[in-house]
């Protein structure tokens, strides 16, 4: 059924918190995701040219970075985008088919990729541009929250989160309920205030982004040295000092 | 977005064809139709072609095509399903009202009624199909109240004029049919206007700083981007068109769409070579929305390129 669900009573609301002030822009998540989902519930994710001179393929993830503002309070903000498993997602509603979905008990969006047609009107509805279409398989396939590996019972329980949440070597990423108000991803949004991307929209979403933070750390001007000695010395003194 | 050659056939076909179906009701009922058994039902199966070979066209951009019936089930959400479900159950009455016509006749009610409920079915069709492009919000040009009236206006502009050739052809006179191809393509050529104005004046829907959470820091501006080729997102909807092309595509449509089939209906209307007119006015008008449907498709933008920087 694409009509939205009624949430059930007790059920989660599952999504990410992405810390923009501490991401470095490594792409090891949107790595990982590849990684992991080409195998997973979606598989496989098709590549086209790989190794080509136009590479080309599905990826659920994707890093971008921005300048914000101008001067000396200007950043560089490196920024993953991805699924935002809206609360009131437009890309299930057009859905003809009842292919993409949002599910009842934990809110996350999926794609019946047994039933899709391939009509593509679901990347069209999606502001974020978080769906991408397997050309090879004829369907959609987007972000699915990891669903085979945060409910598997096969793996470590420690492991039992999202494949991009659990590579970020700056933990950036944070995976949990939003309907908990205890649960790390809900402090978190309310202590450094997440915000919502593209609120006008209306979609709400559910994964939260944490700004940068304002505070700067002062650095030292250079030290202005001139001539080749100078330069010598510089390094000998960076050689010895290690 | 990418215009893409499917999608472009099946709304302007069936545009053709369900504006040329609402058209013969009203004909039929108002005893505006030659007293010929015939006319009526090739008039009809000329209607359900245009609309079956726009279905048909419109499979062809799916990626699974075998899969099409499954389109059918989600009429609750779903404009895309509503305008299938729609489609499909306008060709019963259309086929029973071309069948009794020519059992009966023109003075059959039951055969008028039948053609008054294909013809509106028809134009709900139409209507469904608008609503899947007016109600997708990441797209500014399409989802505006321009978008479902202006198709609605098409539908009925190119069916009038599929009707004032059909006519022209049958009896080789002129035709009230021709009037109304013209009074059509005068209010279809101000709307499509009109619509350019209004997207030209829009303002963007959102800015990189709140697609990015990043208002607060003034300015956003692209510095890397995810991948240097493109992707499916920018494939799909990050085509852009240089103003310079549109512009001179947006004459063309005024002139071939509208301008011109309105002069040749007019000849038509007057009894100047009513067929030749009416054959040619047809040919453009198609030619025209073609083009039109095709730049509705390249001047819009989708919300989702702006992380490109687009
Ligand atoms: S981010 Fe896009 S694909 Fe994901 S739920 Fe929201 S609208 Fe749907
Ligand atoms: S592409 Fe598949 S999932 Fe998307 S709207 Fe069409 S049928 Fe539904």
């Amino acid at each position: 059924m694409t009509s939205l669900p009624q949430p059930a009573p007790n059920a989660k609301k599952l999504g990410l918190v992405i810390d923009l002030d501490t991401c470095v822009g490594c792409h090891a998540c949107a790595v990982n995701c590849k990684e992991w989902n080409t195998g997973g519930h979606s598989a496989p994710l098709p590549d086209h040219q790989p190794y080509g001179e136009e590479p080309d393929g599905v990826w659920f993830n994707r890093i971008h970075s921005f300048e914000a503002g101008c001067g000396s309070s200007s950043k560089t903000v490196n920024f993953p985008r991805s699924c935002l498993h809206c609360e009131n997602p437009q890309c299930v509603t057009v859905c003809p088919t009842g292919a993409s979905y949002k599910r009842e008990e934990d809110g996350i969006v999926l794609v019946n990729a047994d039933i899709c047609i391939g009509c593509k009107l679901c990347s069209w509805a999606c502001p974020y541009g978080a769906r991408e279409f397997d050309e090879l398989a004829g369907v959609m396939k987007k972000c699915t929250l990891c669903i085979d590996r945060i409910y598997n019972e096969t793996l470590p329980e420690a492991e039992r989160e999202p494949a991009c949440v659990a590579t970020c070597p700056s933990r950036a990423r944070h995976f949990g309920d939003f309907n908990d108000p205890e649960s790390k991803v809900s402090k978190l949004v309310a202590a450094r205030g997440g915000v919502d991307l593209m609120p006008e929209l209306g979609y709400k979403p559910v994964n939260k982004y944490l700004p940068p933070r304002k505070a700067s750390i002062p650095t030292k001007p250079q030290e202005q040295g001139g001539g080749t000695g100078n330069a010598l010395l510089r390094l000998l003194d960076k050689v010895l000092s290690r | 977005m990418k215009p893409a050659s499917s999608v472009l056939l099946l709304t302007t076909l069936t545009g053709f064809g369900y504006g040329l179906l609402a058209w013969l009701a009203v004909f039929a009922l108002c005893g505006g139709l030659p007293d010929s058994r015939w006319f009526l039902p090739v008039a009809v199966v000329v209607a359900l072609a245009f609309a079956g070979a726009g279905l048909v066209a419109s499979m062809l951009h799916l990626g699974r095509p075998e899969r099409a019936w499954r389109a059918f089930s989600q009429w609750r959400s779903s404009w895309l399903s509503r305008e299938g479900v729609a489609s499909l159950v306008t060709f019963p009455p259309a086929l029973g009202f071309a069948v009794l016509w020519w059992l009966q006749g023109p003075d059959s009610a039951v055969a008028i009624i039948l053609g008054l409920i294909a013809g509106a079915l028809g134009l709900v069709t139409v209507f469904c199909t608008s609503m899947i492009y007016a109600s997708l919000k990441p797209i500014r040009q399409w989802h505006n109240p321009h978008t479902a009236p202006d198709y609605m206006l098409f539908a009925l502009f190119s069916g009038a004029v599929l009707l004032a050739l059909l006519l022209a052809a049958w009896t080789g006179k002129a035709s009230m049919a021709a009037l109304v191809a013209l009074a059509a393509a005068i209010i279809a050529g101000i709307a499509k206007l009109a619509y350019w104005r209004f997207i030209d004046a829009q303002p963007p829907l959102a800015t990189l700083a709140s697609a990015t959470g990043l208002k607060e820091y003034g300015e956003v501006r692209p510095l890397d981007a995810p991948h240097f080729t493109e992707n499916y997102v920018l494939r799909e909807m990050g085509y852009r068109i240089a103003r310079k092309h549109a512009a001179k595509l947006r004459r063309f449509v005024v002139f071939a769409a509208f301008l011109l089939p309105a002069v040749l209906a007019a000849l038509a209307a007057l009894g100047a070579a009513p067929l030749a007119a009416s054959l040619v006015a047809a040919l453009f008008t198609a030619l025209g929305l073609f083009t039109e449907r095709w730049l509705f498709f390249a001047e819009a933008t989708h919300v989702s390129t702006l992380y490109y920087g687009r």
